[in-house]
């Protein structure tokens, strides 16, 4: 690791104003992907802002049909939390799959969502729930917030405080693990909306990220059911192909985990 | 047997330190004075150094040193070697090029070492080694082995005209060629075995001391054999004369092959002690890890396998090449001829055997022996020819076997090894009853009910242990001996320390070695301690690699043991004023037989170091050394049955049920013994599914250099294994003991992949098979071989 300036932040302004004049700053959250970057030295910002004490950005609330999770929730939160069980069943597990108990205890909701790795997990729960993201600057549509691999809306500077969405009819997750790191290879949200629409979000698999399978969408809207997929065939070319998987098999196991993911729902 | 001797499940005496974080490993140690080292590595595969400066480096805070290839070559540091030569079919020598310690003008791997940075801390020395400049001059480059041979494939060494290191043929060619010719059926395999990374879970470390007053070295250091590591970096380094340099290998945490060798580090790290005044430490992190361990196996081979109308074999001709990376590590050149040509003819009748073997140097870390070393590799090709004959035969791969099985010891075969002890078919039927081999059918059907396809593949393997004797290894090539050492020290209040030149780094030598003592004399294994892995301590000795420390290291300890029992029998007779030959040990106790007349251990022991009543002209004290030099390897052999359920949809294989029914001759502990097989069969089944080594054949770039994208097994991905054993006694050892280090992962990667072969009904499947692998296998059968090749381990860039 270079050597970097260390600050605990204690209200979102200060975070701000230190981020502001510090010459190549970086948030830490949970850390989980900026340490161990920084560790290897591929990561060296000038000025670390830490933001995990900053009070009021963590915890899961449940209020009628608006579920709403704070920025710093960690993933363990998030699994634990009895509401959103209840509320949103599949993000809950969704987030107990999330690395191993370490990562789950450090990382958090808002942490993971500014860095939009293709392959974490949340950026698919988000675009399926159709969720708001929530800045120290404004709001923005979930739709409009995931841009590309690593990249995201978010201005220099701006700060997840918080998600939310509305509860869902019923949602599911599947993932398939990339057997070496265990970060999704392909992995699907399912989300039945109250009105009967339906949204999937795949993450792992994309060339450019997160996206939403919308031939899925549309064939589910009319027949909730794993057969509706049967005829569905996600299109490879826009899909990532590696030493671990090939676009068409990623195409593929985009395929099998929505099934699953449909299956599964609750 | 007392409850610590022979075959009892003694706890490991070792594990208290381990598991308490108390090991003391090369990275724990500190000395006075002692800094801190990075190297510089190539991250070209191929290119020429064109010019380095250091100038702006050594003036960064903490530097002490920056040293490089010239220096080490003004100071007459020798080229690391390979210590068996092998001579090619027409005669000639093995083209062995140049490995320097420190890369002078070309590098011809990424990872190879260019400069050493010594500074105060670690994070000072990756400073500076950051700000070394060093241009290149980028070279074509070959990391495939069949490439490498091609005309026109760039030349990695000039010593070695098109890459090629040596053709060497083991058998009878043209018997075996008219063998074929005769034969009703012929069954042919194109067998790739997997580059794998070892992967022991201490990284490489060094830590070299010079002491400038008496001129002195020591080395601490991950070695399996410290005595080899001193004895070739005095021989042919010329580090330090044998004298002058003391080799510590302390606790160290696993080595599966990888650190039998001499790397540049250790020798570097000395050197670079010597010429700027201060210990110098070097602990390889995980990356260097991956890019520099000697990695192992990486074979290519075409099969030819004959059948007579009857189903007997007639011949099996094999034609491999193996890829040795860019250097001749220590043992490259034996493990894919003599550990690998020796071994084909498994458990068969054969009566024409005829194996080639061309191997090849390519821009990728060197290879070298890796758990297994050769037998893995013979195994493999083996185990999934004989299944694939039975599958085209129409018989029953079991029944296939069973009728094929060499019944009679000793039995010569066509390639050097005489099998001595063994009984095949006790392990056949014990792996099949186990599993319940008549009931597979069923259980594929209540599989298929659930939408999974199951399948089932067994491994016969035979394995050589031990390797030896010295001067038959010497007349094959050898620059070793392969004899083990042991002293066995009684202390005048009866406690015991065995010095042994085996080295133990996981296999749980301080209580197995300890049982022989308890077995012996009767006396609580806490009075016996086992030394090892210091050349000031211990003599002589050749280290622990190619499971031989139970075969020859126990041996040799059974020797000195004989020898102390006969001195303090005689000693005990004269204070008993008895005959010698009427002393019985027991308990700790020397007794007259058939009286009550006895003395106690530890009497005995304070007599022979009192000497106040000692038989007339005996020597005081007791103590007594042997060497052991075996007659013969020994033949572990045995049959592991896999069933496996493979997913359809994802392609993901599961690991349902999987027996090992060994036979390692006599057992010392069985609980270390089956913790051995373990292990073996984890990393065999790793070898299977998971561990995938891929570089990227246009940049020479690892892809596959950190746990993110190589994946080890984990316990979830295994079954509980289900374990027997039975016995042969190996003939010629004082235990009748075979060994059991290798034979996990030497029998399992086949009975894996038959297993999923089997699942899918294609056979066209290589390792490592990962879900991809055979979700493509399944959906493409039949499909072209060029369909498929896009996931063969060569093509490292999915097809864009």
């Amino acid at each position: 690791m270079y050597d970097t300036k260390y600050h605990r932040a204690s209200s979102l302004d200060e975070a701000a104003k230190i981020f502001a004049s510090a010459d190549d700053g970086a948030f830490l959250s949970g850390g989980q992907t900026l340490l161990p970057t920084m560790k290897q030295r591929l990561a060296a910002p000038s000025d670390l802002v830490d933001l995990t004490h900053i009070d009021g950005l963590s915890g899961v609330s449940v209020d009628g049909d608006t579920v709403k999770i704070g920025g710093l929730t960690t993933h363990y939160e998030v699994n634990q939390d009895n509401a959103l069980s209840k509320a949103c069943p599949a993000l809950a597990r969704m987030a107990g799959w999330i690395g191993d108990p370490q990562v789950r205890h450090r990382g958090t909701i808002g942490g993971s969502l500014a860095n939009n790795d293709p392959a974490a997990d949340y950026p698919a729960a988000m675009l399926a729930l159709n969720a708001t993201i929530h800045t120290n600057k404004r709001e923005i549509a979930a739709d409009d917030f995931f841009t590309g691999m690593f990249e995201t809306a978010l201005e220099e500077g701006e700060i997840v405080t918080a998600v939310s969405f509305k509860s869902v009819d019923k949602c599911g997750y599947e993932k398939f693990r990339n057997p070496a790191s265990r970060y999704a290879m392909a992995g699907v949200f399912a989300a039945k909306a109250k009105d009967g629409s339906v949204r999937i979000g795949v993450t792992g698999a994309g060339d450019d990220g997160v996206f939403r399978w919308t031939e899925a969408e549309e064939a589910l809207a009319s027949n909730w059911s794993a057969d509706a997929l049967d005829s569905c065939d996600v299109d490879s070319s826009g899909l990532m192909s590696d030493i671990h998987a090939s676009a068409a098999y990623r195409a593929n196991l985009v395929k099998v985990m929505t099934k699953r993911a449909v299956s599964s729902a609750d | 047997m007392g409850i610590e001797g022979i075959g009892a499940r003694v706890a490991r005496k070792e594990d208290k330190r381990f598991i308490t974080g108390k090991g003391r490993y090369t990275d724990d140690m500190v000395v006075a004075g002692m800094k801190h080292s990075v190297f510089v590595r190539s991250p070209h595969a191929h290119a020429k150094i064109k010019k380095v400066d250091t100038e702006a480096a050594e003036k960064m805070p903490g530097v002490i040193g920056i040293l490089n290839g010239q220096q080490l070559a003004d100071d007459g540091i020798g080229n690391i070697i390979c210590g068996w030569m092998i001579h090619s079919k027409d005669g000639s020598p093995m083209n062995m090029g140049a490995w320097r310690p420190l890369a002078q003008d070309t590098v011809r791997y990424v990872g190879d070492a260019v400069l050493i940075v010594v500074a105060d801390t670690k994070a000072q020395a990756r400073d500076a080694a950051e700000a070394c400049i060093v241009e290149y001059e980028e070279l074509d480059i070959v990391t495939q082995p069949d490439k490498a041979l091609a005309d026109g494939a760039p030349q990695i060494h000039p010593e070695a005209k098109n890459n090629l290191i040596f053709d060497w043929g083991l058998g009878d060619e043209e018997a075996t060629d008219k063998a074929l010719a005769s034969a009703a059926h012929i069954t042919e395999m194109d067998i790739v075995n997997n580059r794998l990374v070892p992967n022991a879970m201490e990284p490489r470390a060094a830590l070299g001391i010079y002491d400038d007053a008496e001129d002195h070295y020591t080395c601490y250091t991950t070695s399996q054999n410290p005595h080899v590591a001193r004895l070739v970096m005095s021989a042919f380094y010329n580090v330090a004369p044998e004298n002058k340099l003391r080799v510590i290998a302390p606790d160290v945490g696993g080595g599966f092959g990888s650190k039998i060798y001499i790397y540049p580090e250790e020798i570097v790290c000395l050197w670079a002690s010597k010429r700027t005044g201060v210990p110098v430490k070097w602990t390889a992190d995980r990356t260097e890890s991956f890019l520099t361990d000697a990695h192992g196996r990486d074979h290519i081979t075409k099969v030819k396998m004959g059948f007579d109308a009857n189903n007997n074999i007639v011949g099996l001709k094999v034609d491999t090449i193996a890829n040795l990376g860019a250097y001749m590590s220590l043992f490259s050149s034996a493990t894919p001829t003599y550990l690998y040509a020796t071994l084909l003819s498994g458990q068969y009748n054969i009566p024409a055997i005829y194996g080639n073997v061309r191997a090849v140097y390519t821009n990728t870390a060197p290879v070298d022996a890796y758990r297994g070393a050769g037998r893995p590799e013979a195994t493999y090709l083996l185990e999934r020819t004989m299944e694939t004959a039975a599958r085209e035969l129409g018989v029953d791969p079991a029944e296939l076997r069973r009728q094929n099985f060499i019944r009679e010891f000793p039995h010569q075969t066509p390639v050097i090894m005489n099998y001595d002890a063994g009984d095949f078919e006790v392990s056949l039927d014990a792996a099949m009853k186990q599993i319940d081999y008549a009931g597979f059918a069923k259980r594929k059907k209540e599989a298929e009910s659930r939408g999974k396809l199951r399948g089932i593949g067994m491994s016969c393997y035979i394995e050589a242990c031990g390797i030896a004797p010295s001067q038959a290894v010497g007349s094959l090539g050898a620059g070793v001996g392969l004899w083990e050492s042991a002293e066995v020290r009684v202390n005048a209040v009866g406690t015991i320390e065995v010095l042994t030149g085996s080295h133990s780094h996981g296999q749980g030598h301080e209580t197995t070695f300890a049982q022989l003592v308890c077995e012996r004399f009767g006396v609580p294994m806490d009075s016996v301690s086992i030394v090892h892995g210091d050349t000031d301590k211990v003599q002589m000795g050749m280290g622990t690699y190619g499971s031989r420390s139970g075969a020859v290291g126990m041996s040799a300890i059974m020797k000195a043991l004989d020898k102390v029992e006969m001195k303090a029998k005689k000693i005990a007779a004269h204070l008993l004023e008895a005959d010698e030959a009427d002393i019985e040990i027991e308990n700790g106790e020397l007794k007259v037989a058939g009286t009550d007349k006895s003395v106690p251990w530890f009497q005995m022991a304070l007599g022979a170091y009192t000497a106040h009543n000692l038989p007339d002209g005996m020597e005081p004290g007791l103590k007594e050394g042997a060497f052991y030099d075996p007659a013969n390897f020994t033949f572990p052999a045995g049959c592991y049955i896999c069933e496996v359920e493979v997913d359809p949809d994802t392609g993901t294989t599961k690991i349902i049920d999987f027996v090992a029914a060994d036979d390692f001759g006599n057992i010392i502990n069985p609980m270390i013994v089956e913790g051995q097989v373990h292990g073996g069969v984890a990393q065999g089944i790793g070898q299977a599914l998971m561990e995938g080594t891929y570089y990227d054949p246009d940049s020479g770039q690892l892809l596959t250099a950190s746990y993110m994208d190589y994946q080890m097994p984990r316990a979830e991905d295994l079954p509980n294994f289900q374990l027997s054993t039975s016995v042969t006694e190996c003939p010629h050892n004082p235990l009748g003991i075979k060994g059991c280090g290798e034979a996990g992962a030497i029998g399992s990667p086949p009975a894996v992949i038959n297993a999923i072969t089997n699942a899918i009904d294609n056979n066209d499947l290589t390792m490592p098979a990962t879900p991809q692998a055979v979700w493509t296998a399944l959906h493409n059968k039949g499909g072209s071989r060029d369909d498929k090749n896009q996931f063969d381990r060569h093509i490292t860039k999915a097809a864009k």
